[in-house]
């Protein structure tokens, strides 16, 4: 055994070297635990990352302009738009040439509504010129500027193509200031006309009533998640399937029934008429504004506060409480300097997942929010279904996701993330 | 029939499946040819709406060729939806009910086969060919309408007092009808109805709201309303808001009307002026296998035939885009009464109606809708 050091490296039984073994086997090891969560991580991929990766990049990116226009983008290069000349016959022939193929591809359309969305009139001129120009032959119906403008006047309009070439870029920042209400105009970014500035207040809204909703639900929530932790087990069960029973309802239906509670011919308004608390004509205006959403959306997310706070109250035993009570400590400081730092952690991932929740939700504020409660997701869900504007819905979603990060971020530096429990 | 038409279809995808036996499909052996698809998707509302087109066209199709129909009731998000199947490459539907508005930008985008109308339509029973027996209801090439609707009001018989309104300015009229409104969370329709009410001629109301003073015009018009209105975005809203009394008067379209009125037997009555017309048809999807594009052709070909848009009149209150169907109307399936005096089409209800323009607002829209909502939000 004692000349083992001077034999060079230790063998394994096999005779191998032991470090080369040793590596051997934790890389099987390594392997056989990756490929055991292979199927989680392709999911996570497949599903997640990838669809999100596409997202952000649908925000920026602008390719339909060159590659449905390539001659045309290519012969504006040499345009100076700033001199306030029409331009020259080259690139009319360009457009045309390009038209031609495009309506044949059935492509024109698409790009009128892409620029429609930068210069209102846009999608009808090319819709109405693909008629025309699908027809002609590039060589024979030469010269086009003539044609071009007696077709459809909007192409004798120098900002029709001071817009093309604004947005030839296949990389653009067009969508990202349209979220935050500004545009790319031919001079360059400037703030939206007041009368169509929304986005920046929606934002704003959302964030704000977002806080809201998760300070009621901590004000709520913390006294029944402490009656959970302190009940006797039998009650404590009971009180818990009260908690989950919204869970097992449809979120429709939540939401319906507070409008039936709600509204001026509701179910409290009739009580408070009836006590005589409040005239006929005076009912209280409930629902289909910011109160509503709150109210509505502060129940539907309660049970995601209640139940971390539940699961570390679980935790703290209660000799602590009274230790500190056969110290001295009155009630209150008890609760304050004992009982609560301890439940820290508990508020801190309850207030995170009602935040985070309530921030992206949509189906709520859309059936109680009226004009006032809407959320920031009702609007990127408009461009997504109905507008198509898809790039301005993506550029939406990834300022919300960079607020949700950031925010993030701010609660680990002054919170601590390690001080967040679920259970 | 627009945004989310009604809840129930928003979230949950009833899929109805219709299975036929086999007898039928040995009793039709002329109609099952070989190089059409036996299956199915099509693509509608939900709600009463999809009921009288299973009634009327699938139940018959399938009785006929042994078809296999599976029904989806995601119109709301048709085009979205179809967008995103087509840039997936697997389009998983078959035939699609959309709005006008809908298939005109679904046809922009490259997404809907283009018909032609002679060739892939049935003519009508006297051989008037099909372009002609639709008329100017083709307002895209790649839409084959089906139904004509309007978007109009209704009103509470009680709570209007001795005058009943029967002018469409009765909505900006707070003094005579107190109460509260609702109206879709749009600017369609609505702009074009407060432009009318504040002195625009019918003619011009689309000159004028291209314009952005008429804009202001029309906003300023809403503005003297505004605390008085609920926005609805489900065409079941505003049935309902007036089945609770929660408001005096309301737009929605004039189906939803009828059943408040005929079949639930509330105190509500229409007032049919100025409504606003609109349709309602099939666009078959581009990208789809020759044997489904062959199976899907067929299926419209037989659905939009004069017999069949007829027939689905006897179970919901929307005139057939045909004019030869016109004439076959006969009474309702259940309530044995007569439609053709609940045809938003028929000449009492249409002394007044609106032409919705289709162009000015696929030009219009988004710039409109972004001062109607920051309009909206203040």
């Amino acid at each position: 055994m004692s000349d083992t050091a001077q034999s060079g490296p230790v063998l394994a039984a096999d005779g191998t070297p032991l470090k080369k073994s040793l590596a051997r086997a934790l890389r099987l090891q390594k392997t056989r635990a990756l490929l055991l969560i292979a199927p989680l991580l392709l999911f996570v991929l497949v599903s997640f990352i990838v669809p999100i990766g596409q997202m952000l990049w649908r925000s920026v990116e602008n390719d339909i302009v060159s590659d449905t226009l390539p001659l045309t983008v290519q012969a504006l290069k040499t345009w100076d738009a700033s001199a306030g000349e029409l331009p020259d016959e080259a690139v009319y022939a360009a457009f045309a040439r390009d038209m031609i193929v495009a309506v044949k591809a059935k492509e024109h359309t698409k790009l009128g509504t892409r620029l429609n969305y930068e210069q209102t009139g846009i999608s009808s001129m090319f819709r109405q010129s693909g008629r025309k120009v699908g027809k002609w032959d590039p060589v024979a119906d030469a010269p086009f500027k003539q044609k071009l403008i007696d077709v459809h006047d909007g192409w004798g309009d120098i900002n029709t193509w001071r817009v093309i070439q604004t947005h030839a870029r296949k990389v653009t920042p067009g969508y990202f200031l349209n979220a935050i209400d500004m545009r790319l105009t031919p001079d360059g970014a400037t703030t939206q006309p007041e009368d169509k500035r929304i986005l920046i207040k929606l934002f704003g809204r959302t964030l704000f009533m977002s806080l809201i909703i998760m300070g009621s639900c901590i004000l709520l929530g913390y006294p029944i998640a402490w009656l959970l932790a302190n009940l006797p087990m039998r009650q404590a069960n009971i009180l818990l399937i009260l908690v989950l029973l919204p869970f097992w309802t449809s979120l429709l239906v939540r939401t319906s029934a507070w409008k039936v509670l709600l509204q001026s011919q509701g179910v409290i308004n009739e009580i408070l008429v009836w006590l005589g608390l409040i005239t006929d004509e005076g009912r209280l205006v409930m629902i289909n504004n910011q109160f509503g959403t709150i109210v509505a959306m502060t129940h539907i997310l309660l049970p995601f506060m209640i139940l971390p706070m539940y699961s570390v109250m679980q935790t703290i035993p209660q000799t602590y409480l009274r230790a500190a009570k056969s110290l001295g400590a009155t009630n209150w400081t008890a609760f304050w300097r004992v009982y609560f730092p301890q439940t820290v952690p508990g508020i801190g991932a309850g207030s995170i997942l009602v935040f985070i929740l309530s921030i992206g939700y949509y189906i709520t504020p859309e059936i109680v929010g009226g004009t006032k409660g809407v959320f920031i997701s009702n609007r990127i869900a408009y461009h997504i279904s109905s507008s198509l504007n898809w790039g301005l819905a993506a550029a939406l979603g990834t300022i919300l996701l960079a607020v949700v990060l950031l925010l993030y971020w701010c609660y680990d530096k002054i919170v601590g993330i390690d001080n967040v429990k679920l259970g | 029939m627009r945004v989310n038409e009604n809840m129930e279809s928003t979230n949950m995808k009833m899929k109805t499946i219709l299975l036929t036996t086999a007898a039928a499909m040995i009793a039709a052996p002329a109609f099952a040819a070989s190089h059409m698809a036996n299956e199915m998707t099509i693509v509608s509302w939900g709600g009463a709406y999809s009921k009288s087109q299973l009634l009327a066209y699938d139940e018959p199709y399938s009785e006929m060729t042994g078809t296999t129909i599976i029904h989806d009731d995601s119109s709301a998000e048709a085009v979205a939806k179809l967008r995103a199947m087509n840039e997936a490459g697997n389009v998983t539907w078959d035939v699609v009910d959309v709005v006008a508005a809908d298939a005109i930008r679904l046809c922009d985008e490259g997404l809907a086969l283009v018909i032609d109308p002679d060739k892939d339509l049935a003519p009508a029973p006297d051989g008037t060919p099909a372009s002609e027996d639709f008329g100017d209801l083709l307002v895209s090439e790649c839409y084959i309408p089906q139904i004509v609707y309007s978007t109009t009001f209704g009103y509470r018989t009680d709570m209007v007092g001795d005058t009943p309104p029967t002018d469409i300015c009765a909505v900006f009229d707070l003094e005579a009808y107190p109460g509260k409104r609702s109206l879709e969370k749009r600017p369609i329709n609505n702009m074009e109805w407060a432009l009318l009410c504040d002195g625009v001629a019918k003619g011009d109301v689309y000159d004028v709201l291209a314009t952005p003073e008429g804009q202001d015009k029309a906003l300023a018009k809403l503005d003297t309303i505004k605390d008085q209105v609920i926005w609805w975005n489900a065409g079941a809203d505003t049935p309902q808001l007036l089945a609770d009394g929660e408001v005096v008067m309301g737009s929605t379209y004039n189906g939803r009307l009828f059943s408040v009125i005929e079949e639930q037997d509330q105190p509500v009555a229409m007032l049919w002026d100025a409504q606003v017309f609109d349709l309602d048809g099939w666009i078959i999807p581009a990208g789809l296998s020759p044997e489904r594009e062959a199976r899907a052709r067929d299926y419209v070909r037989f659905a939009t035939d004069t017999q069949r848009l007829a027939d689905q009149a006897k179970y919901i209150s929307y005139g057939p885009a045909r004019m030869s169907s016109a004439p076959l109307v006969g009474k309702h399936a259940e309530l044995g009464i007569d439609m053709a005096p609940h045809m938003p089409t028929d000449p009492n209800n249409a002394k007044n109606t609106f032409l919705y323009n289709y162009e000015f607002w696929a030009d219009y829209r988004d710039d409109i809708d972004a001062k109607f909502q920051a309009w909206l939000a203040q």
